[in-house]
């Protein structure tokens, strides 16, 4: 029993390649696949057949474009030296227009390579898209793999289009570069008066916290009954087997309820959908409806208020305090 | 066989990976300074604040000057400053400035060499360079020039920047620490050579920048906020939209410079700020105050004392862009939430604590050839 209960892949299925159903469209499916022991221990040993197709073909290209336009301002950024390229690689970017230019249209150097690197990019996660969904229709599959997708591609364009156009301004979007986007959440944040206080900020950290939970006790009831049959979940929602009555009752006398191995997925699929889905939403009030967050939070009553062991100072810039500038109690 | 390599091979990467990680672990310090659990506590680690505490010891003070004596307007020619002084009080500080600025070179370092027949400069038997003791009064070295202005500075600071420095004050070895050129001075930054092709322009940021704790953030936050007076306060101070037109980008600027003064003065965000809002005066310490007035008194000592002396430093002093050494907070701290840990030794040399009136001209019956000395003027 010991040597199913282990947390590595044990099984490597080896055999005639597996073609799949039949389907109708296979003009750009590859006929082949084959198989390989290293990726046999993270999933499928076998690798292939890949359908590119159009889409991919189209997608792929703009998305080298997108590619080519931010590595190749990085590296210009350095003077064309290789050495610095990789050392300051974390550090370089390619930067929004400054703001003067609202959402007109800027010369190249000054963001116009953002505006064609945003732009080439979109249509490659856009493309992408169609294709998840045209092959899942292809595959007589349901289609909530495109549509948890759709709700990340809410928050990147959010980020990057959406939200800049409602400030009008190209400036407000996110530079491509490593810590500079970085620099500029944490800039995004403090110019807004603290994102922490946007409830919807909140709520997409709870379904990224939550879903990293459910993932992680999914994962761990299924590998625990794995040598009961565990593993074949989906036949065991209808047809109800000791492995899933085992794991149901463990999380029942554990805190008194369980998911099924039915809607345990939907809580999956919901958690991540919502992550994206209200962090879109926060973004989109950010500086459209509500410009300090913090104030927002004091006006409405949920900021706690506590006492500090010191007397705040004045604020210097009205004048009025240059006798006490440091608000020492008289 | 393999699945056991494979085992041993991970206990291995993982002893190294714990060891590397314990390593990482220094000894912190942390003191509380705010309500509890609100993260309001200054936090270093204890080596830095060892060197600290060995960075910043102050030197001895020389004894007192004797009471009385001639005026130094009257004794000495040439002295526009301090004329007002007792020669006895004139000589100290002039002895405590050798100590503080160059005590390597000496006085030679800012008055004029002593000279042979031909013009060359002469060296005493130990090999030294010295001052010429007739030519106390040349202005001939920029060092002279240089120096006349940052007791100007000095003087300025003291009487008129007490909302910053209070009654601790400066001296000469706030900035300098025994060294002629202070450590942490600042430059403008060369051009961007990639600005005005077609591609490769960084904005003004997106490189390793030293000034902002090696962030992303723009480079130079120097020349808009400690030379000109940009405006640093990007957050809106309503809820609601409609009073705020900073944008992101000038929050990542404002940003840049908070990150100076950090590491400038060695302290956390929490020293000045309380984090939940940057930007609520009601919810900040008092240092905050204090800092506001520390960055207009920097401006002062940029656009008023160093850039004026753009033509008085030789091109060697000076920038990439050929501008002169310019102040930032970390000129003064040092990498110190005070200059020095706050020990004042501006209350061993009083002589420094304000600009004062200069004494008329000799009458010229007592038959001395000095220069008038009357009110300073900036010497360039």
């Amino acid at each position: 029993m010991a040597q199913y209960q282990n947390i590595f892949t044990q099984l490597q299925v080896r055999g005639p390649i597996d073609l799949g159903p039949p389907i109708p469209d296979q003009a750009f499916r590859s006929r082949s696949g084959r198989l390989s022991r290293l990726i046999g221990w993270f999933g499928s040993a076998q690798f292939g057949p890949i359908y590119l197709g159009r889409l991919g073909v189209a997608s792929l290209i703009f998305g080298f474009l997108s590619f080519e336009i931010i590595g190749l301002n990085m590296f210009a950024s350095v003077g064309w030296n290789p050495i610095q390229f990789v050392r300051q690689l974390p550090w370089l970017a390619l930067e929004p227009p400054p703001p003067s230019y609202g959402l007109h249209l800027p010369p190249l150097n000054q963001g116009g390579w953002w505006l064609l690197a945003g732009f080439t990019l979109t249509v490659a996660i856009l493309l992408w898209w169609l294709r998840t969904y045209r092959r899942a229709k292809a595959l007589g599959m349901g289609t909530h793999v495109s549509w948890a997708f759709a709700s990340a591609i809410l928050l990147y364009l959010s980020l990057g289009f959406i939200r800049p156009l409602l400030m009008g301004s190209w400036g407000e979007a996110v530079p491509f570069g490593i810590f500079p986007h970085l620099d500029w959440t944490a800039a995004f944040s403090i110019r807004y008066g603290n994102l922490f206080y946007n409830p919807f900020h909140a709520l997409s950290i709870a379904f990224l916290y939550g879903s990293t939970l459910l993932f992680a006790m999914h994962g761990a009831t299924v590998l625990a009954v794995s040598h009961l049959g565990g593993e074949r979940e989906v036949s065991q929602i209808v047809d109800r087997g000791t492995a899933e009555e085992r794991a149901s009752l463990f999380w029942r006398w554990t805190m008194g309820f369980n998911a099924t191995f039915e809607s345990i997925h939907r809580w999956a699929w919901w958690f991540a959908v919502l992550t994206t889905l209200t962090g879109a939403i926060g973004i989109l009030l950010t500086g459209t409806a509500v410009d300090n967050w913090y104030l927002w939070a004091v006006k409405h009553r949920f900021a706690p208020e506590y006492t500090m062991p010191y007397v705040s100072p004045p604020d210097p810039a009205t004048g009025a305090s240059a006798a006490n500038p440091l608000g020492i109690k008289q | 066989m393999r699945g056991r390599i494979l085992a041993v091979l991970g206990v291995v990467v993982g002893v190294l990976l714990m060891l590397a990680l314990v390593n990482a672990f220094r000894a912190t310090s942390a003191v509380q300074t705010g309500f509890r659990g609100v993260g309001m506590e200054q936090v270093d680690f204890n080596t830095r604040l060892e060197a600290k505490l060995a960075a910043n010891t102050v030197p001895d003070p020389i004894p007192a000057a004797g009471e009385g004596g001639e005026l130094a307007a009257y004794a000495y020619q040439n002295v526009q400053v301090l004329g007002h002084l007792s020669s006895g009080e004139f000589t100290r500080l002039m002895a405590a400035i050798t100590t503080w600025v160059a005590p390597e070179v000496g006085c030679v370092y800012c008055h004029a060499p002593q000279r042979d027949d031909k013009g060359q400069i002469m060296k005493d038997e130990d090999g030294y360079v010295i001052a010429d003791p007739n030519k106390m009064d040349s202005d001939e070295t920029y060092q002279k020039r240089v120096a006349r202005r940052m007791i100007q500075m000095t003087l300025h600071l003291n009487g008129d920047w007490k909302d910053h420095l209070k009654e601790t004050g400066v001296t000469c070895y706030t900035c300098h620490r025994g060294q002629p050129v202070p450590a942490n001075l600042w430059f403008d930054p060369p051009p961007d050579p990639m600005a005005d092709r077609l591609v490769g322009s960084s904005a003004g940021q997106n490189h390793p920048n030293a000034a902002a704790g090696v962030s992303s953030l723009p480079v130079d936050p120097f020349r808009p906020f400690l030379v000109s007076d940009e405006q640093i306060r990007v957050i809106a101070t309503a809820a609601l939209p409609g009073t705020d037109r900073q944008s992101i980008k000038q929050a990542e600027w404002s940003y840049s410079l908070m990150m100076h003064m950090s590491s400038a003065l060695g302290v956390n965000c929490t020293y000045c700020h309380n984090s939940r809002s940057f930007g609520a005066w009601d919810a900040s310490p008092p240092p905050r105050a204090q800092a506001w007035f520390g960055i207009r008194m920097v401006r002062d000592i940029n656009k008023n004392y160093l850039e004026p002396l753009a033509g008085t430093f030789p091109e060697n002093r000076l920038g990439p862009n050929g501008d002169v050494p310019k102040a930032h907070c970390g000129t003064c701290h040092a990498g110190a939430y005070k200059p020095l840990l706050g020990v004042s030794m501006l209350k061993d040399y009083q002589v420094l604590a304000r600009a004062q009136p200069q004494p008329p001209p000799r009458p010229p019956e007592q038959g001395a050839a000095s220069t008038p000395a009357q009110e300073p003027t900036p010497a360039r």
